[in-house]
This record gives structure tokens, C-alpha cells and sequence, in this order.
């Protein structure tokens, strides 16, 4: 880890200490839903950074496409880990709001069914990561597959929001209370150092294991 | 023009292909028709509920069945080189995409044909809104499950576990297709009373353009070595 690694660990934990801190404790809870509004302060922190997350992925697929340089292949694969791991931890996040709220661990609500197809679609991607041996090919191939796997998110979404739809509209932000706005953005911004992290970390786990990958084998 | 007569080139030859593999095609047509037969089988001998559910029990099946069609598809030409032959052609990638996705649309589109009379047999179906919309609809759909399945099955036959790889990227991506193609086809079958036809129609159409001018633009980064 060098300087800036431990400048973003360093800010991630302190912001998402004092917003979790601050949404738990100091936000008053909501009118409707309680206490179990609570989750918000992590789940559309999620929802934000995963979606970006995504986004990145996309514009390192879009690069390594054009470029065909090895260190966007690198950039694009962490991306859509990173990624896929905040788009599971919100799917599991929207599974465990919709119990209290709905009553149901799952609805085919438009964001949450979207986000599911949305995490199988990146799953392939890594499989066919992991099934391709040349490294020029599975370059060329993932962000192809990424490529294709991005576009169709709004697609997705449209499709199920016109099958069914029960989500809970966005809130107009003249309708919350201060209060509760400050740790949801608060830990935004934490989660996206994190994530920014995470990402950077992972790219230097594929430089590496791309390097062993072409050194030569140890003699006996 | 000159790229037109290519892809026209392309198609005939992959379509010579398949005719000359037909047995094949035969052998996929009856999967359908079991995975047809599965269907009502698996929910019971409820008419009622199977005319229901029959625009749904139909895509399935097409679309359980596209799979063994795309990559066989591509298998032969994997298997003989015949890929790297074919990238020798001073033609341009886009040809070879269309031209082999054109003859992948023929054929699914006979698939998917051929197993409506199965369907209206088996579920008791009546089309409400007449063939020719249903014909219509069977092909823009095999169309919007064809572009990426095309695209989808020249990677992985070049990767190691085809089998599993193809329907694993597919599958999820033609969620769009296969809501908006089910639904339409449904009302078609059943009747359009809310008029929603139009909007499904044009999401399956919007899906269909997004895939079909996508991939042409990025197969060459698919074949290229």
C-alpha cells in the first residue's frame, strides 16, 4: 500500500465510521418505516457506488478496446469485481429492507430484479474470464462482454419496470429531514473511497498475476 | 452494395451448412417440442393455466433450444480452423457478423415457426390477433435473441466449457427480449384489450437495434488474433 492507499483506507474508515455513527444514533428515525429506515444509510451509499462501479468498468472496457493496453484490461477486471461485490451486498441489503417493509424477502421490483440480472450478467463476464487462457484474447473478450453487459442495464430496467413495479418512489429531497441526508452522504463519499481503493488495490493483483503469467517457469 | 453481395455470400454459405447438417437441426426441433411437452408436465394437466402461460412455455423453449443452434454454429468452424480461414477473406469483420447472424436468424426463425403448431396444439391456444402478427413477433424476437447470441457463441467456442459459458451470458442479457417478446406474444394469443401491444413491440424493436448495430461494431475485436 503506498501514500494514497493509506490517505483512502485512512478517510473511508474515519467518514464511514462517523456516518454510520451518525445514522444509527443521531438521525431521527423515519415516519413511516421506524427504525428499519436505518438500512438506508448504507444501501443507497450501495447503490450509488456499485452503479458506478459498473460505470467504470465500462469505460475501462471501452479503453482497453481501443487502446488494447494491458493496464486497462487490468483497471476493467477489479472494476467489475469490486463492482459485482457491492451490487450482491446491495442486493442482499434490498432482500433484507423488503422483509420488514413489504413483507417479503423478495419482490420483482424493477430496481431490485434489475440489479439481480444486472450481477448474473457481470458473473458471466468473470467466467468467461476465468475460461479464456490467452491473455490478448480474454482482454478483448471481457470487455466485449462488458460492453454488451452495461448497455443493457437501462434495457433491463425498463423491461421489469413496465412488468411490475412496487418500489418506493425517490424522495424529493425537500421532504427529509436534514439530519437524515447528512450520514447518507456522509457515507457516499466513504464508500467511494473504498471503493476506489478496493479498485486500485485489485488492478495491482492483476498486473501481478499477469506478470506471472508471462515470466518463465522456475527451473528445478 | 458490394458489402451487401459479401453478406448475402456468408449467409448461403452457412445456410449450405446447415442444410447439410439438417439431421442436426431435426434433433434440436425436437428438444423444443420435449421441452414443450416438459412444460406441461411440470405444471400439470391444467388448460387453463397453460393457455395462460403459453407465450412464456414458447420463448423457453426457443430460447432453450437457440443455444444448441448458435453453438453448433460455430462448433464446425472452431473445430476445422475453418475460423481462421475465413478471417483471411479480404472482407470486412461486420460482413462475416451479419452474414452469420442472418443465417443463425433464418434458422431459429424456422425453429420457433415449427414449434407454434406444437404450442397451439398442446396449450389449446387460439391467436386471437391473427398469424401474421404472431409470425411477426416470433421473428423480431428470434431476431433480439440471435444478435447477441451470435455474438455470444463465436466467444465461447473459442473458450474453454462452450457448454456452460454460452447460456451463462445469454441468458441474463436477453431479460429485456424475453419479457418484451413473452408479453407480446401473449397478447397477440389472448388478445390486447389495454392496448399495450405498441410498447412491448417497440422495447423488443429497441433491443433489436441496440444489439444488432452493437455487435456488428465490436466483432472484430471478437475474431481478431
Amino acid at each position: 500500500m503506498n501514500r494514497v492507499d493509506l490517505a483512502l483506507a485512512a478517510a473511508s474508515v474515519v467518514l464511514l465510521g462517523y456516518g454510520t455513527w451518525n445514522g444509527l444514533v443521531v438521525a431521527p428515525p423515519d415516519r413511516f418505516m421506524g427504525d428499519v429506515s436505518r438500512i438506508m444509510y448504507v444501501h443507497v451509499p450501495t447503490a450509488w457506488n456499485a452503479m458506478l462501479c459498473f460505470t467504470y468498468a465500462f469505460v475501462f472496457a471501452v479503453a482497453s478496446l481501443l487502446t488494447r493496453r494491458p493496464a486497462w484490461d487490468h483497471r476493467m477486471e477489479a472494476a467489475v469485481e469490486v463492482g459485482l461485490l457491492l451490487g450482491i451486498l446491495l442486493t442482499v441489503q434490498g432482500s433484507i429492507w423488503a422483509r420488514p417493509t413489504w413483507g417479503v424477502w423478495w419482490d420483482w421490483d424493477p430496481r431490485l430484479t434489475s440489479v439481480a440480472v444486472m450481477n448474473v450478467m457481470f458473473i458471466g463476464v468473470i467466467a468467461l474470464r476465468s475460461f479464456v487462457d490467452d491473455a490478448s484474447s480474454r482482454a478483448r473478450w471481457s470487455s466485449v462482454a462488458t460492453v454488451l453487459a452495461f448497455v443493457n442495464v437501462p434495457l433491463v430496467y425498463m423491461s421489469v419496470r413496465w412488468w411490475r413495479t412496487l418500489h418506493q418512489p425517490p424522495r424529493e429531497a425537500g421532504g427529509v429531514d436534514p439530519a437524515m441526508l447528512l450520514p447518507m452522504w456522509i457515507n457516499v463519499v466513504g464508500l467511494l473511497f473504498l471503493t476506489v481503493l478496493l479498485v486500485r488495490l485489485r488492478t495491482r493483483v492483476a498486473r501481478a498475476s499477469r506478470a506471472a503469467e508471462l515470466a518463465p517457469p522456475e527451473l528445478p | 452494395m458490394e458489402l451487401l453481395r459479401q453478406c448475402v455470400e456468408v449467409t448461403r454459405k452457412d445456410l449450405l451448412l446447415q442444410w447439410r447438417t439438417r439431421s442436426r437441426f431435426a434433433s434440436v426441433l425436437a428438444f423444443g417440442v420435449t421441452t414443450l411437452l416438459l412444460f406441461s408436465f411440470a405444471v400439470g394437466p391444467d388448460t387453463t393455466v397453460l393457455r395462460t402461460h403459453a407465450s412464456g412455455y414458447l420463448w423457453l423453449a426457443v430460447l432453450l433450444a437457440s443455444t444448441l443452434a448458435l453453438s453448433e454454429s460455430f462448433r464446425l468452424e472452431v473445430e476445422h480452423g475453418a475460423m481462421d480461414t475465413l478471417r483471411l477473406l479480404p472482407a470486412d469483420p461486420r460482413v462475416l457478423y451479419y452474414g452469420k447472424a442472418l443465417a443463425n436468424l433464418l434458422s431459429l426463425a424456422a425453429l420457433a415457426v415449427l414449434l407454434l403448431p406444437f404450442m397451439v396444439a398442446l396449450y389449446d391456444v387460439q391467436v386471437v390477433m391473427g398469424m401474421g402478427r404472431l409470425l411477426g413477433l416470433v421473428l423480431l424476437g428470434t431476431a433480439g435473441l440471435t444478435a447477441p447470441g451470435t455474438m455470444y457463441a463465436a466467444l465461447a467456442a473459442r473458450a474453454r466449457s462452450s457448454d456452460v459459458l454460452l447460456p451463462l451470458l445469454l441468458f441474463p442479457l436477453l431479460v429485456p427480449a424475453l419479457v418484451a417478446a413473452v408479453k407480446a406474444t401473449g397478447l397477440v394469443l389472448e388478445g390486447d384489450p389495454m392496448d399495450q401491444l405498441g410498447g412491448w413491440t417497440g422495447l423488443l424493436a429497441a433491443f433489436n437495434v441496440v444489439y444488432w448495430t452493437l455487435c456488428g461494431l465490436l466483432y472484430r475485436a471478437v475474431i481478431e488474433d
